[in-house]
């Protein structure tokens, strides 16, 4: 078992080089020759979603979609305006991913997008970039200037006749509007509230026009799977769960960061990467893909791989690849008030059960870490997230149930001890 | 088309229909707050949820479309528990006081938690409490019931056409709110009470007054804009206290104007006439009916042998009803007089004209208008449910064009317009029907240029396939009307739209229909003023505020031997009456109006009249007896109606007709010099809309009684915005605050006619001045 990994990486392998950022470093590691290719070819757009899909290169923003299956929803023959979106909205908490994309690859990620535009017949694209990472904001445009000079993006790139090109649209931190209909209604200077769909954006999305919308990761692997082909890609990761995946990982370890594996590694190993569990402690729990994911106790992930189908087999998602450690100091109910707290704050308001439900559970949580929980609080909770799971516009009300449930489920008994005792288990 | 099964109910549904339209056809009843047949679907209060067969969480109804062979049960288990989760939801922060609310016994969440709700509550922890919003005089707040449906912000955006009400904040602390501390300003902001499914936006004049449950609803029509809204009064202890509209899609759809629903007020003013009163001397003496009767008989037969029949001038206000107007020229005509009129605002009564002037179209084909020219019209303030109607038409993509005196912001967008001073209009509107090719412009001057943005009107006018032509209030009012009147005739002609003049009053219409006019010989209302009669009878109250020339009107009735009024008020402005007969208000006499398309709609007395007032077409039954004329023993309203209109609607119909023939275009060329604007100011309309506390203490009702110009022209006179500035017209002169209007064209001063510190200004449109205090 090695703690390290030496194989290729899709993301952040410019970290190896000098000025990771840089337009130089970018072209002469093999940058935008996927997309010389495909202009010089005149590569059908069918060709290339072929690939897309044969990478199984899933969603890196959460929901894990097949991006090749989400490309192919676009109207192929619509008459007029369609839009590429990025979402570089990095909300989740744990989340630190795409922000090291934007600040150290910005231009697999220009690439990745121009590659998709061309895919899916529009010509422009947005990147949202999330408020809290405003100092990249510059980077990007500075990136983007760099690119067009270059010929790589706005009128008749590369020769080609073809035109395309990237604007930069700054969040202002609100989690809500990483949800992509919230995104868009952002973009469109809206509230960041979401949409109730159908219909969905690829019919109805920027401006009321086809939209495709995806993760900064997802679209920064396109170069690569475009220059090496979908079999490799697919073949760095595991069936179904191609390529390398981005895992930030925050906590009680040694050495917290973003990690590039393939998929399908154990996360026994990703924890070693890490440095180990910090102070020699024990290991408790994991929150596997970032805060919305199911919590998971640390005997079953220790016997986990990191990837899609091995996480939602166990009961919990990949997501973001936003891993939470947490180690025997940990109070779960203490832990699960910051969660809720999250939720409940971030909640849109905009339909009920959420509004009124993320407000209620953090109440309720609040209150059994404060030594006021009752005996029948944790019936209530989880029949308060069983309303609001399922029945809610967006999945923000399931994101904010979902720590609720797992944590109960599998720490309940330091749940009930806080009641009881009026006290925390852990260091009592 | 698609088959939808709901609760083992089949339908077949238009394709895009959605499952709450499929239930609401099968008469299937799914629980809802934010959503409403008229506003775009939010989803958000998620009350609807049902389960659709196949799908794995249960759906709501209100934005789900129909597919076809989808199966739904909106009443089984599944659905409920989702329904009554949510309700749960609605309830943890919503106050469980419904004996202290206002809405308590009309609210919709009261309503579903008696089936959805729980029997107590789960949640254990604070409520959340949310600051009240200042709405202005008509709509009160309680915002900590809110329960977030949108509902009333939809409304604005997608209806009034203006987002006077937002929802910032998030999640728990969203909450509505109008921006920047702004008031609700719409002319339409009343319709966000009946939106409401809750007692966060409750009526403001009525509050904590009335519990619904004691509240008979007697149906009625509006008595203000000829639109001729249905509505409800809510009546308690034979007293109006409240209005709410009457669901008429043909007419106001499920809307109210403020107009409509706040002018009640005034049936409970201190200036109700209460008493039969006479003059003696300079003292007002209040006599028994019988003894008031006999005076006003003595003195108009004491004229009529004296002056004879063409010494009396009669006057009628456009708002009193078809049975009341009839009986009232019915009267005049037998004692032999023609001077009978009810178009006391016009200035203009040249022209003949072949009939009534009507909409042209029934109210409904407004929504369908593809282009439209406006012509001198301030539609959201003199018809707002038809200023409504033209923004759906303008939203669904019509071209409406402006040819008018003030760039009037009709919150929606105006492909072309043309602005100019009121005595420039004849000038713009002529240069449209030079455009369009109408063969009357041929007899135009040569210095008629047609500008560019007259051709674009033309361009717009040419094209398209439904089209009208609109003749506003401000054009009705102008002092070269019938020209205006012919020149939209020709540029209607040569592009194939159609001519309407929608109606100011209530029964402008019915009054023409009713022949409430001059006969031969007779004399118009403007010249009843301009040569004063020895003698007035007027039907209602205050003609001189409302004339086309107030201070000649004023001076005339003040001159007058004899002035007999069947009045529902009194005010010191009629000190000019000598015998003041107290009539019903609108709500407490039976009657009809006639509205803008024709229509003939017919009412009860919604209470009894106050005092000792009665029915005006009662009064007029007995003052004929009286009189000693044929003719007036009808018993009833009914009876009346029957012989003013044996044909009933289409009896209507053949007397409407918007033709003038008999003009001669003119007035091409601008005066110079700075000129008044005196429109009628939407709450200043009638004798009702002036006493309504609510609506003159809004922004509309307020700024009427300001002067107001363009930035331009106040610097240019070296004023100052927002200060007294010394108004003066003729001899009269008067000091107004200042307003900056930057909408109006230079050299033009708005100064509202229907204004009794204005009345010895003279006519609505002339030369006026300002000048520095």
């Amino acid at each position: 078992m090695s703690a390290t990994y030496t194989g290729p990486k899709v993301c952040l392998w410019t970290l190896d080089h000098p000025d990771p950022a840089s337009l130089e470093t970018y072209v002469a590691n093999g940058g935008y020759e996927a997309l010389k290719k495909i202009l010089a070819e005149k590569t059908p757009a069918e060709q290339i979603i072929e690939q897309v899909k044969l990478s199984a290169l899933r969603g890196r923003g959460g929901a894990g979609f097949p991006t090749g299956l989400k490309w192919s929803f676009m109207p192929r023959n619509f008459e007029g305006d369609k839009y590429v979106v990025c979402n570089s909205d990095e909300g989740e908490p744990g989340t630190f991913k795409d922000r090291d994309i934007i600040e150290f690859n910005p231009h697999q990620l220009i690439e990745g997008m121009v590659i998709a535009g061309y895919t899916l017949g529009a010509k422009v694209g947005y990147n949202y970039i999330h408020g809290e990472i405003f100092e990249l904001y510059e980077s990007w445009e500075k990136a983007l200037e760099e690119a067009r000079a270059a010929g790589y993006l706005g009128t008749n790139i590369l020769g080609s006749g073809w035109d395309f090109d990237l604007h930069a649209h700054q969040g202002y931190g609100a989690y809500i509007c990483g949800e992509e209909t919230a995104l868009l209604e952002s973009i469109e200077g809206k509230k960041g509230q979401p949409r109730f769909k159908p219909p969905f954006p690829a019919s109805y999305g920027l401006y009321g026009k086809p939209t495709t919308i995806n993760n900064t990761e997802t679209l920064a692997s396109i170069p690569w799977i475009m220059r090496h082909g979908g079999q490799a890609f697919l073949d760095l990761g595991k069936p179904n769960n191609g390529g390398t995946k981005l895992f930030s990982i925050s906590g009680h370890v040694n050495k917290p960061g973003n990690y590039e594996i393939p998929l399908g590694t154990p996360f026994a190993d990703l924890l070693e990467m890490a440095g180990g569990v910090r102070n020699g402690h024990k290991l408790k729990a994991v929150i596997p893909g970032g805060s919305s994911a199911p919590v998971l106790p640390a005997e079953i992930m220790m016997e986990l791989t990191m990837d899609f189908d091995a996480i939602a087999k166990a009961g919990s998602m990949l997501g973001s690849g936003a891993v939470i450690v947490m180690d025997e100091t940990t109070c779960m109910v203490k832990a699960l008030e910051r969660l809720s707290y999250f939720y409940y704050e971030e909640s849109c308001g905009q339909c009920t059960p959420c509004r009124e439900g993320t407000g209620w559970m953090y109440r309720v949580v609040h209150r059994i870490e404060h030594g006021q929980g009752r005996p029948e609080d944790l019936d209530l909770l989880l029949s308060v997230g069983k309303n609001i799971a399922g029945r809610t516009i967006c999945a923000l009300g399931d994101a904010a149930v979902g720590p609720v449930q797992s944590f109960i489920k599998h720490f309940r008994q330091e749940f009930e001890y806080h009641i009881e005792h009026k006290k925390c288990l852990v260091g009592s | 088309m698609p088959v939808i099964t709901i609760d083992d109910k089949q339908i077949e549904v238009a394709a895009g229909a959605t499952v709450m339209e499929a239930a609401h056809e099968l008469g299937i009843y799914i629980p809802h707050f934010c959503y409403h047949k008229k506003l775009s679907i939010a989803a958000n209060c998620r009350m609807c949820l049902v389960e659709v067969e196949k799908a794995p969480k249960p759906l709501p109804a209100c934005a789900t479309p129909v597919t076809d062979g989808m199966v739904v049960r909106s009443h089984s288990e599944k659905a409920v528990e989702a329904q009554k989760g949510v309700m749960e939801f609605l309830l943890i922060n919503h106050p469980l006081d419904c004996p202290i609310c206002d809405q308590g016994g009309e609210c919709t969440l009261q309503d579903i938690a008696m089936g959805y709700g729980g029997v107590a509550s789960r949640y254990a922890e604070p409520k959340r409490v949310v600051r009240e919003k200042d709405l202005g005089p008509l709509v009160a707040t309680d915002m900590t019931r809110c329960i977030h449906c949108s509902r009333c912000v939809r409304f604005g955006q997608e209806i009034a056409g203006i987002m006077e009400l937002g929802m910032p904040g998030r999640g728990e602390h969203t909450e509505v709110m109008p921006f920047l501390e702004h008031h609700v300003s719409s002319e339409l902001s009343g319709n966000v009470i009946d939106l409401c499914p809750v007692g966060a936006l409750t009526s403001k004049p009525f509050r904590f007054n009335a519990r619904p449950w004691e509240l008979s609803r007697r149906k009625t029509i509006s008595p203000h804009d000829g639109l001729g809204s249905n509505m409800a009064l809510h009546v308690k202890d034979n007293r109006v206290m409240r209005t709410t509209p009457v669901e008429n899609e043909a007419i106001n759809e499920c809307w109210l104007a403020d107009r409509d629903r706040y002018s009640y007020e005034a049936l409970n003013s201190d200036e109700r006439l209460l008493k039969p009163m006479v003059k003696e001397g300079s003292h007002w003496v209040e006599l028994d009916w019988h003894k008031a009767l006999l005076q006003a008989v003595g003195s108009l037969k004491m004229i009529l042998e004296t002056h004879g029949p063409e010494a009396i001038g009669f006057l009628a206000m456009p708002h009193q009803t078809v049975e009341e107007l009839h009986l009232f020229q019915k009267l005049a005509r037998a004692l032999g007089s023609e001077n009978i009129d009810f178009r006391i605002d016009r200035s203009d009564f040249a022209g003949t004209l072949a009939g009534t002037p009507w909409l042209g179209m029934p109210v409904v084909e407004v929504n369908n208008l593809d282009r439209v020219l406006l012509v001198g019209s301030s539609v959201r303030k003199e018809q707002p449910l038809i200023a409504q109607r033209l923004r759906q038409a303008v939203k669904a993509g019509a071209q409406l064009n402006l040819v008018s005196v003030v760039d009037e912001d009709l919150l929606c967008s105006v492909a072309n317009k043309m602005i100019g001073k009121p005595s420039a209009l004849v000038g713009l509107l002529a240069q449209v029907a030079k455009a369009v090719g109408a063969p009357m412009a041929e007899t135009l001057p040569p210095d008629c240029i047609v500008s560019d943005a007259a051709r674009a009107i033309a361009d717009s006018l040419m094209s398209g396939e439904h089209k009208a032509v609109l003749l506003g209030h401000l054009a009705q009012l102008h002092p070269n009307a019938s020209e205006l009147h012919a020149l939209a005739q020709a540029i209607a002609q040569a592009t194939g739209a159609t001519l309407g003049v929608p109606a100011a009053s209530a029964n402008s219409v019915g009054a023409g229909v009713v022949n409430c006019l001059p006969g031969e010989g007779g004399l118009n209302a403007g010249r009843m003023f301009a040569e004063p009669r020895k003698a007035y009878v007027i039907l209602g109250a205050e003609p001189d505020l409302g004339a086309g020339d107030t201070a000649a009107a004023h001076q005339a009735l003040e001159s007058a031997e004899l002035v007999i009024a069947l009045s529902p008020f009194k005010s010191p402005l009629m000190d000019y009456t000598h015998v003041m007969l107290p009539a019903a208000a609108y709500a407490e006499t039976a009657g009809s109006y006639v509205s803008m398309e024709g229509r003939l709609q017919s009412f009860r007395a919604a209470v009894p009249p106050q005092g000792e007032a009665r029915p005006a077409w009662k009064v007029l039954r007995v003052l004929g007896n009286q009189l000693g004329l044929a003719g007036f023993d009808q018993d009833s309203a009914e009876q009346v109606l029957a012989e003013a209109l044996p044909g009933g609607e289409a009896a209507v119909r053949a007397r409407l007709n918007n033709d003038i023939t008999g003009v001669a275009v003119t007035h091409l060329n601008a005066a110079d010099g700075i000129e008044r604007l005196g429109d009628t100011p939407i709450y200043q309309l009638d004798i009702y809309t002036r006493r309504a506390p609510a609506l003159q203490a809004t922004d509309d009702g307020q700024s009427a009684h300001a002067a107001r110009a363009c930035g331009d022209l106040i610097a240019r006179l070296g004023l100052t915005a927002d200060k007294p500035v010394r108004v003066r017209q003729g001899s009269a002169e008067t000091v107004m605050k200042l307003v900056r209007d930057d909408r109006l064209p230079d050299n033009v001063v708005r100064v509202a006619g229907s204004l009794p510190a204005v009345i010895m200004f003279g006519p609505r449109f002339g030369a006026i001045s300002l000048e520095k205090m």
